[in-house]
């Protein structure tokens, strides 16, 4: 009794890990924590309504008290690293797309970024811009499915609609440019594959005026609910230190008020020369982290406002030759995606495939922390963190 | 003019004449009995059709549209589908309990239907203890529902069945305390003389404040009854994948849908017949031309009115409100609704003995 009592204890310590920790993977009791007197452990997932995807939580509870989150991955691992080594790099952008599939555009910008830095090849002011405008899309039609999807995983099923109405119209402007409507394959190194479509302009002009008419909806139905600030304030606080020690990155990192916008730290592209405020919030709660994402979608607006009228003409693709050969070296580029902090590294041996290739994702890191924020609080509290962390499963699994 | 209560009374004279009075009323128990399992088996197919319907509407889609016109025919085609698939019983389950409980949801739903008036003069049995004995049987369904959960051998079950346990219990306070405050006014039990005493003006206008605040205590404690969201616990489905119910299939988890939809029916008839006059028809004193205009309406069409319109007002709810807590569902109701209402009630006592209501 007294060895299992101490083996409870150190696995509750936060940044329990050193040593001996008692951790079974398939969540056996026997060989794994010791169950207090009415605990049980209780499989989340992978199959669940809540989790999108297939993220397995093995969940500890003493009632509803949660007292430990396990996540088990890779039940979406398609092991995008290593087949990478063997795509060209024209190839291999294409694979990114399924990672994230929600900032599709946003991955293989990370891509084509690193690329032409190993390639020293300047890209054309023209598409410069595409790049930016598309990136600001995607990340409105990302932040329109996660609140759909986190008031639904509040029991909210009518937001889930409102917000599709608007990322349709996205998904639209999409299909129109870019021929896909989720993985979109447009960014390619030295620009983007093809020239804008003509209609561009005017549907994302109208998509504005869709979404100013209809944004006041979201704060009406959702925002300003009695019953949902109950189940957002106060709720899976991450202090600053934490999210730090974390590598907790993007919006989630940002409701805990860590400066962290890519776009503002390390800015690419010519997003130096916009106008846009980095969204912080310094409460660390779920409403913190639904604010910033909520305003993060005004921000993206001004930009496409800015950009809009004031695409320059010129080429859409700077002259890059058939295959491309990045010299031997290590290259790292980081753009900020619609979770966060997007990473990519290549080690290049001088050949036409990458020798290695490394991801930085987001939502692998913003997961760890759910534990550490979920001790202590109820099945339903977890269920609303998982919401505001965003969490894209193939993102985490690769 | 053509009434249920004339229908009735001639199959009871026809009855009478043809057999010897034992087996009129036998015959008449089980026509009773066929009604009410037909009544049983119509609510459900309207009701969840109405729900897709009004669903659809709030979240601007169309809903179900190809089985019949309009997709009228949906809920049928969804209860044959119900109907052929297999009734698994888990390897680990209570098996005795595990096919009961279903069973007991559709009978309390049932003897539920027994003393509501539908009509004027239509009423299965019009027991002297007609909303003691609604309140009294509608707290047996949480037996079935922690039968369910206990039984299933799931722990998302067991989590389901004892949130709604906690659940259930509770608001059954708020639900009976506010119920408590139209009888103190009318003094009686039975729900025929609960009707009658409306005639002059519904209790939701005739007992000021105090009728009103019973009557929206009485709407969120039902809703909170029928496991309805916002108070969807024992379900919920991003927590619980499907709660008490998650292991059932087939017809068994058919009758427990049916059965909550039949008691959202009997709470909203309930809050109707209570707060609204029952089939009673909306009266203004002294607009004798309007109230010859209202008389005509048929009593039936008044109660199913009302009652639709309350089932409206909850199927409202649960397609706007996100989820409460388990802990905030609680809190609401032994901190706020649980005071309120007995407060409510001393000062529609006061005033009933006062006679300041209408």
């Amino acid at each position: 009794m007294d060895k299992e009592t101490t083996l409870l204890n150190e696995s509750q310590a936060p940044f329990a890990g050193s040593g001996e920790v008692p951790y079974d993977r398939y969540g056996d009791t026997s060989a794994g924590i010791a169950l207090g007197d009415g605990d049980f452990q209780i499989n989340f997932g992978p199959q669940h309504p809540a989790t999108h995807g297939v993220l397995h939580l093995v969940i500890t509870l003493n009632g509803e008290t949660i007292k430990k989150v396990e996540p088990h991955l890779g039940y979406i691992h398609r092991s995008i690293e290593k087949m990478c080594e063997s795509l060209t790099y024209r190839q291999f952008i294409y694979v990114t797309s399924r990672m994230d599939y929600l900032s599709a555009h946003i991955n293989n910008h990370a891509c084509a970024l690193a690329v032409e830095k190993g390639l020293q090849v300047e890209v054309p002011a023209r598409a410069q811009v595409i790049r930016v405008l598309m990136d600001e899309l995607t990340r409105i039609a990302s932040h329109e499915l996660w609140w759909g999807a986190m008031a639904m995983d509040l029991g909210a099923f009518t937001p889930f609609f409102h917000a599709f109405r608007e990322r349709e119209s996205i998904n639209d402007i999409m299909e129109e440019t870019c021929g896909a409507r989720l993985t979109m394959n447009y960014m390619v190194p030295g620009g983007v594959m093809h020239d804008l479509h003509p209609n561009f302009q005017k549907r994302v002009k109208e998509f504005l005026q869709l979404y100013k008419r209809k944004i006041h909806e979201y704060d009406e139905l959702v925002t300003g609910n009695v019953i949902f600030q109950n189940r957002m304030k106060g709720v899976g606080y991450l202090s600053a230190e934490d999210a730090i020690a974390y590598g907790v990155s993007g919006p989630s990192a940002r409701g805990s008020g860590v400066s962290s916008d890519i776009r503002k730290l390390y800015p690419y592209e010519i997003y130096d020369k916009l106008e846009f405020d980095e969204v912080l919030e310094t409460a660390g709660d779920s409403f913190a982290r639904y604010m910033v994402r909520i305003n993060e979608m005004h921000q993206s607006i001004r930009i496409i406002e800015q950009l809009i009228d004031n695409i320059p003409e010129g080429d859409f693709q700077a002259k890059t030759k058939n295959v491309l050969k990045l010299p031997k070296g290590d290259f790292y580029t980081r753009v900020e995606t619609a979770r966060g902090e997007l990473g990519l590294y290549i080690v290049s041996e001088g050949g036409n495939t990458p020798y290695r290739i490394k991801f930085r994702s987001p939502g692998f890191s913003n997961l760890s922390v759910l534990d550490h924020m979920a001790r202590g609080s109820k099945i339903g509290d977890l269920v609303a963190m998982m919401g505001t962390l965003d969490l894209v499963i193939p993102d985490i699994d690769r | 003019m053509w009434s249920f209560s004339q229908i009735a009374n001639g199959i009871h004279e026809w009855l009478s004449k043809t057999f010897n009075p034992t087996w009129t009323l036998i015959i008449e128990m089980v026509l009773a009995g066929v009604a009410v399992i037909g009544l049983f088996a119509v609510l459900g197919l309207i009701l969840v059709i109405m729900e897709r319907k009004v669903s659809a509407w709030i979240q601007i889609r169309l809903g179900p549209n190809r089985v019949g016109p309009k997709g009228l025919m949906q809920s049928m085609a969804d209860t044959v589908k119900l109907m052929v698939k297999e009734g698994l019983t888990p390897t680990g389950a209570d098996r005795i309990m595990f096919n009961v409980a279903p069973i007991i949801a559709m009978i309390v739903a049932m003897l539920l239907l027994a003393p509501i008036a539908f009509a004027k003069n239509f009423q299965l049995w019009d027991l002297n203890i007609g909303v003691l004995y609604v309140s009294c049987v509608s707290s047996l369904m949480v037996i079935s529902v922690l039968m369910a959960g206990w039984s299933s051998n799931n722990k998302y079950s067991l989590l389901g069945a004892m949130r709604s346990g906690a659940q259930i219990v509770s608001y059954e306070l708020s639900a009976g305390l506010s119920i408590l405050t139209i009888i103190v006014f009318v003094g009686d039990l039975q729900v025929s003389k609960i009707i009658a005493s409306q005639e002059t003006g519904w209790w939701i206008f005739k007992g000021h404040i105090p009728a009103i605040i019973a009557f929206i205590t009485f709407l969120i404690a039902v809703t909170a009854e029928t496991n309805r969201a916002p108070f969807d616990l024992a379900e919920a489905e991003s927590e619980l994948t499907a709660g008490f119910h998650t292991e059932y299939s087939g017809m068994k988890f058919a009758l427990f849908f049916l059965a909550e939809y039949v008691n959202v029916f009997i709470v909203c008839a309930i809050g109707a017949t209570l707060f609204l006059g029952g089939w009673m028809p909306f009266h203004i004193s002294n607009w004798t031309g309007f109230n010859h205009v209202m008389d005509y309406i048929p009593s039936s069409v008044w109660f199913f009115g009302k009652t639709f319109f309350l089932i409206f007002v909850i199927m409202w709810f649960r397609w706007t409100f996100p989820r409460l807590r388990i802990d905030q569902l609680l809190n609401l109701e032994w901190k706020y609704l649980l005071p309120i209402s007995m407060v409510n009630l001393l000062i529609a006592t006061l005033m009933a003995i006062m006679g300041w209501h209408f």
